[in-house]
């Protein structure tokens, strides 16, 4: 049997050559000094592949357009089968990499391992880094509820202020007038399409370039002998993956991935707020104001990637032990506290409001019983301020009927024309017609037929709170006349 | 008109049509209209001039105030403080009885900065 199995091995090898590759990868030699402070590299190149097997789940079951996409998402988390598990490994797993990654770049920045003959290894490296906040920007808005619309309406307006390039950003981000479907489209193409393949490609060139130079020896090692990667190097790597993943894995299941109510572009009073990474840059253009903007928002982010990219130019000296590298880690710790404190002075400065907005979609039980086209009339249901004229239990305003009374429910039918023109139902009705397709009147009935007392405690956010404080006879206005293309006259009855 | 109260900006939501991309959509917005002593209206875009974030009146301060990274702009829609680069931005508008039609959104010609 054993002859049998090794002729097969041979066959393959003679064939491909990938158990001599293998061996080759496993058995190379590597320095004495390798340790526990090499594994980020691996636990690196691991995370991304767990981001990109959560993310094709995530794209199985999710609609990537802004009419479907928190809807689809909804979905995911209520109805889908480990869908809530899928998406806590995709979001805390993109906190998790940018860790990792920063991590790793601030291990090889000490240990000065980007030196001669490294450049190129530490210059790939970076742009690898870049890669990796790219994916956290894109993929901010694909939810499609308000954290990520308003979130996207800065990061483009701020894109829009770089130099010379500022006007061309905007328009190929679509971000131009207002965040749509096109904004979205180039941020999901390049979120799914031109990232990965970029991220693996250049984590090919930056493993070659690794195996081509080395690790990085510490000063003395020429003195001891070499030893093999395996197995000591791949137990430490294995052990970190596996304790990557288990932190992981617990926020997922743990931590609740933040939802907030479907975008919504007149919700005046919500206060954006970047992912954690970024709240730093965000919190910088609060000191450059006026002209200066453009260096807070633009110019000093540009200057420190291009000093991150010229490290290895700009320090040319001879390899010294870790432990001399004095000045290495004076900069790692002002880098640190820098950080550490602008995004601490964001958090604080944060209004409590703009934490308090997350949906909680797992409660009560009648919500999660709601069917998709069900949850759909919810976004419509959000979508067209009912509330801003109608009661739903104790919240909503008193000017209309209260939603969760079962007697003015009648049957989906009647809702819809009703929908349609309410003073043609209702003679004397002061609601004015929804302006939505019959599929949409369809799922805003359906769900309406199951609001009831009970359920709707889970529409009660901070965000029906805000409704009824405001002024409640306003009233959405239908369109006059089209003025141009892009714009039209609307009405407003005073 | 008579609804509005006389330098106290009230936020308004409507209904507008857009082009996005390949579609007409018709989306809700909303605007912060002012009614002067001499019954002018005019209307705010919602948007701070700064990087976009929504910004809401100050009762207490008789102030618009951004909460993102605090610019504050007067009942006017002049900048009195922050980083904001220009004025609030105005939708051209125009009264026919007790109707507010709302226009084009632009930058107040007379205080671009």
């Amino acid at each position: 049997m054993r002859a049998h199995w090794n002729r097969i091995n041979d066959w393959l090898d003679h064939r491909t050559g990938v158990h001599t590759a293998v061996r080759k990868f496993l058995y190379e030699d590597i320095p004495a000094s390798s340790g526990w402070h090499q594994v980020f590299g691996s636990v690196a190149l691991f995370l991304f592949l767990v981001q990109s097997f959560s993310g094709a789940l995530l794209a199985f079951n999710y609609a990537p357009t802004p009419g479907d996409a928190y809807n689809s998402l909804r979905y995911i988390l209520t109805e889908l089968t480990g869908g809530r598990l899928m998406r806590g490994l995709h979001h805390w797993g993109a906190s998790l990499m940018i860790t990792v990654v920063v991590l790793h770049m601030i291990q090889v920045f000490l240990f000065g391992a980007y030196k001669k003959p490294r450049e190129a290894t530490w210059m790939v490296g970076v742009v690898l880094l870049l890669l990796t906040l790219a994916y956290g920007l894109t993929g901010y808005l694909l939810p499609w509820d308000n954290r990520a619309y308003w979130g996207t309406v800065v990061a483009t307006n701020i894109a829009s202020q770089a130099p010379l390039l500022g006007p061309y950003l905007s328009r190929l981000l679509g971000g131009q007038g207002s965040i749509g479907v096109v904004t979205f489209a180039r941020f999901f193409g390049l979120h799914v399409l031109l990232l990965p393949p970029a991220t693996a490609f250049l984590i090919a060139v930056h493993v070659y370039l690794v195996r081509k130079h080395g690790v990085a020896p510490a000063p003395g090692d020429e003195l001891v002998p070499k030893k093999k990667f395996y197995p000591e190097q791949v137990f430490k790597d294995t052990m970190a993956i596996f304790a990557a993943f288990a932190i992981l894995f617990v926020m997922a299941v743990a931590a609740r991935v933040p939802l907030e109510q479907l975008a919504d572009p007149t919700d005046t009073s919500y206060v954006p707020r970047p992912e954690w990474y970024f709240l730093f840059l965000f919190q910088l253009l609060k000191l450059f104001t006026g002209p200066l903007e453009v260096v807070g928002s633009v110019v000093l982010p540009g200057l420190a990637v291009l000093a991150l990219i010229l490290v290895p130019f700009i320090d040319r000296g001879q390899m010294v032990r870790v432990t001399r590298r004095t000045f290495a880690f004076s900069f790692v710790a002002l880098a640190a506290i820098g950080w550490t404190g602008l995004t601490a002075a964001a958090v604080i400065t944060t209004p409590k409001e703009a934490s308090q907005v997350a949906v909680d979609y797992s409660a009560p039980t009648d919500w999660m019983e709601l069917s998709s086209e069900e949850l759909a009339g919810v976004g419509h249901f959000r979508q067209e301020n009912c509330v801003s004229c109608h009661a739903v239990g104790d919240t909503g305003s008193k000017i209309g009927p209260d939603l969760t009374r079962t007697t003015i429910h009648r049957n989906a039918a009647w809702m819809i024309q009703h929908f349609k023109s309410p003073a043609g139902i209702r003679p004397g009705s002061a609601m004015p017609p929804i302006q939505l397709s019959d599929s949409q009147l369809n799922s805003l009935a359906a769900f309406l037929l199951k609001l009831n007392p009970q359920n709707a405690t889970a529409l009660s956010t901070p965000r029906i709170s805000r409704f009824r404080a405001r002024w409640s006879t306003k009233r959405m206005a239908a369109t006059h006349a089209i003025k141009s293309m892009v714009w039209v006259w609307t009405w407003v009855r005073l | 008109m008579a609804q509005i109260p006389i330098g106290t900006p009230v936020e308004m939501t409507f209904r507008r049509m857009r082009v996005d991309g390949w579609k007409v959509v018709s989306e809700q917005n909303s605007a912060w209209v002012v009614k002067s002593p001499n019954n002018q209206i005019t209307a705010f875009g919602p948007q701070c001039t700064h990087l976009g974030c929504a910004y809401h009146w100050d009762e207490a301060k008789n102030e618009f105030v951004c909460p993102c990274h605090n610019s504050l702009f007067s009942i006017e829609g002049k900048v009195l403080g922050g980083p904001a680069p220009r004025p609030l931005d105005q939708y051209e508008t125009k009264v026919q009885g007790a109707t507010l039609l709302l226009g084009r959104l632009q930058t107040p010609p007379e205080q671009s900065a």
